[in-house]
């Protein structure tokens, strides 16, 4: 079984922002582990000689050509916003990288 | 609370500094990377955006393929290799400038890789910088901090966000560590990002403007101790906007380094914030847990294949570099080093190209546009190109010169006439009388009478003291008003007195 400590899912719950209590970070590590061996069963059907994909179906180039197209007004941009001011989105103030 | 430093030579003498570069350019597409909102600078806010732009669910990004052009034009224009298949991938994290929690951006299969470039400085010294990588990727949006007492976001209360720019399309260079520079890289770190702000302009896919964030430079810096192999600990100074604070802020980042390693302690790898006013950093966030981005590929893009014709093509279109172009011209103008590097400096390359392929010699182009025109974009505080002197009219006042109907001092005044948009150097010349005076009867006239005024300085150039006609000849340009051909007027009047100059 694939091994998800608890300090595993403290990580990723600060990363994704979710606050977790001390009983769901060890309920959480035993089921990640579960899915982290269920999406790996992948690995048994897929040999070497299988590439990696990132999407299902063989396509490349979807190309856009570069023409103005559809664009929203102010309003309806931020018509579902929490909170607005001056046509602008707003948010709380928020210390990270200035 | 500023940082100690070493002095820069102090730092010089213990240790060598290593450089690296993130450069990130803003492409001058009609519209975003992912999206068909328009990419457009200083609209009112939120009038540039739609629901792919906002991260609204169930939308789906389609990749501009205007946009993948410009960065392989780039990637070539750094002599990188092209990919033959990349991919997008999402970068996550949480912050207000990007409403869909991640940036669309290339991880490990970026479009261009493994290039350099040959920078020179202003001697002539040339510093190779090789290059790890180019890659497409989206710009994020606007945030003003407010309620702040200095709206900066210390203090600040809430922030607005405008999305106007989320998803403009960028492509971030990204250099390999350039070692060996010395003491000359603060000025080698201002000349790359020059070269490639010149290069992008060049190549048309950038408006390059600095001041409106076109180009922004990260500046990674780290000291090892003289002749040492192994990297020491680096600093990353985020949004160096200038080539001046580029400059400054690898100089200071030197000094500061040396003083923390000169005083036994260990540099903190983290990034640094640029203050122009004072031209210090101060720290920022230190790597942490928040850089785990949790790259993955982008499900909802397919894979970039740029086949050897589609690149080759491009590779047909692209302009001839600056830097080759800079020699040609400097050999075919036949213009010293200095000369050369006083128009450059002057920014009127483009000018004189144009000016001599209207027929005027490279001499002449740079007396008008170096003698003349630069003099007076100065005053009027525009670029030498914005006064609206046409090639064709420098030819044209170059010519009536040349052609003996004006003199210098008569051409300066047309050019002021010509720039205060009266016409054509003929038409001002004619609008306002300037007619050089020639006709010999109306010259021996004015000639009599200022030999007749100085009568001592007509014995003394018969005597044989040639040098001495000038005040004669200055008193005929006083008489003529400044109208009279000055070298004709010369040759009449040792004629008269039977000198022979």
């Amino acid at each position: 079984m694939a091994e998800i400590t608890r300090d595993d899912v403290a990580h990723l719950a600060q990363l994704a922002r979710i606050e977790m209590s001390a009983h769901e970070l060890d309920r959480m590590a035993g089921e990640l582990a579960h899915i982290v061996d269920a999406v790996k069963s992948v690995s048994e059907v897929a040999a070497p000689d299988v590439p990696a994909t990132s999407h299902p179906i063989a396509l490349s180039n979807v190309f856009r050509e570069d023409v103005v197209g559809h664009v929203l007004t102010p309003d309806q941009a931020l018509s579902g916003a929490p909170d607005a001011d001056d046509h602008r989105f707003k948010v709380p103030a928020i210390l990270d990288e200035e | 609370m500023s940082d100690p430093t070493l002095s820069f030579d102090e730092a010089m003498e213990q240790f060598d500094p290593v450089l690296g570069f993130e450069v990130h350019v803003e492409l001058n597409t009609k519209t975003k990377m992912f999206s068909s909102a328009p990419n457009a600078f200083g609209d009112d806010p939120n009038t540039n955006v739609n629901e792919v732009d906002l991260g609204l669910p169930g939308v789906l990004p389609v990749v501009n393929k205007a946009a993948v052009e410009s960065s392989i034009k780039i990637g070539l224009a750094l002599n990188c290799e092209i990919a033959e298949s990349c991919r997008f991938a999402r970068k996550n994290y949480f912050y207000p400038d990007t409403p869909k929690n991640f940036q669309t951006s290339q991880y490990d299969e970026p479009i261009a890789h493994d290039g350099w470039i040959d920078i020179e400085l202003e001697d002539g010294e040339v510093f190779r910088v090789e290059i790890e990588r180019a890659h497409m990727e989206e710009d994020a949006g606007k945030l003003t901090h407010m309620g702040g007492a200095t709206g900066r976001i210390q203090g600040a209360e809430y922030s607005l966000v405008d999305y106007n720019r989320a998803g403009v399309p960028l492509v971030e260079i990204v250099t390999k560590p350039i070692v060996g520079a010395g003491r000359r890289a603060p000025e080698l770190a201002r000349a790359y990002v020059s070269a490639i702000r010149e290069i992008v302009k060049n190549l048309g896919v950038s408006d390059a403007r600095m001041e409106r964030g076109n180009v922004r430079c990260d500046a990674n810096v780290s000291l090892m101790p003289k002749g040492a192999t192994k990297f020491g600990i680096r600093s990353e100074t985020k949004n160096v906007n200038s080539l001046r604070s580029v400059e400054h802020a690898v100089r200071h980042e030197i000094q500061r380094h040396a003083a923390v390693l000169a005083g036994g302690g260990t540099v903190t790898q983290e990034t640094r914030h640029w203050h122009e006013d004072t031209r210090t950093t101060t720290a920022g966030r230190p790597k942490s847990d928040a850089d785990d981005y949790r790259y993955f590929p982008e499900p909802d893009l397919v894979p970039v294949v740029a086949t050897r014709e589609w690149v080759e093509s491009i590779r047909a279109q692209l302009p001839e570099p600056p830097a080759e172009r800079r020699k040609r011209l400097k050999a075919a103008w036949g213009y010293s080093d200095p000369e050369f590097r006083d128009v450059v400096n002057a920014g009127v390359v483009d000018a004189i190209e144009e000016t001599i392929s209207a027929g005027a010699t490279p001499a002449a182009a740079r007396k008008w546009w170096m003698g003349e025109i630069v003099g007076r974009a100065k005053v009027a505080d525009v670029e030498p190109a914005e006064l609206g002197v046409t090639p064709e009219a420098i030819v044209e006042l170059n010519g009536l010169v040349e052609g003996g109907k004006l003199n210098n001092k008569m051409a300066a005044q047309v050019l002021d006439g010509v720039i205060a948009g009266e016409g054509t150097p003929t038409q001002v010349m004619e609008a306002r009388g300037l007619v050089l005076v020639s006709d010999d009867g109306a010259l021996l006239e004015a000639i009599d009478s200022a030999l007749a005024a100085q009568p001592e300085v007509a014995e003394k150039i018969r005597g044989g003291k040639v040098q001495a006609v000038g005040a004669i000849v200055g008193g005929v340009m006083k008489a003529t008003r400044g109208q009279a051909d000055a070298g004709r007027v010369r040759e009449l009047i040792l004629e008269k007195l039977g000198v022979n100059a």
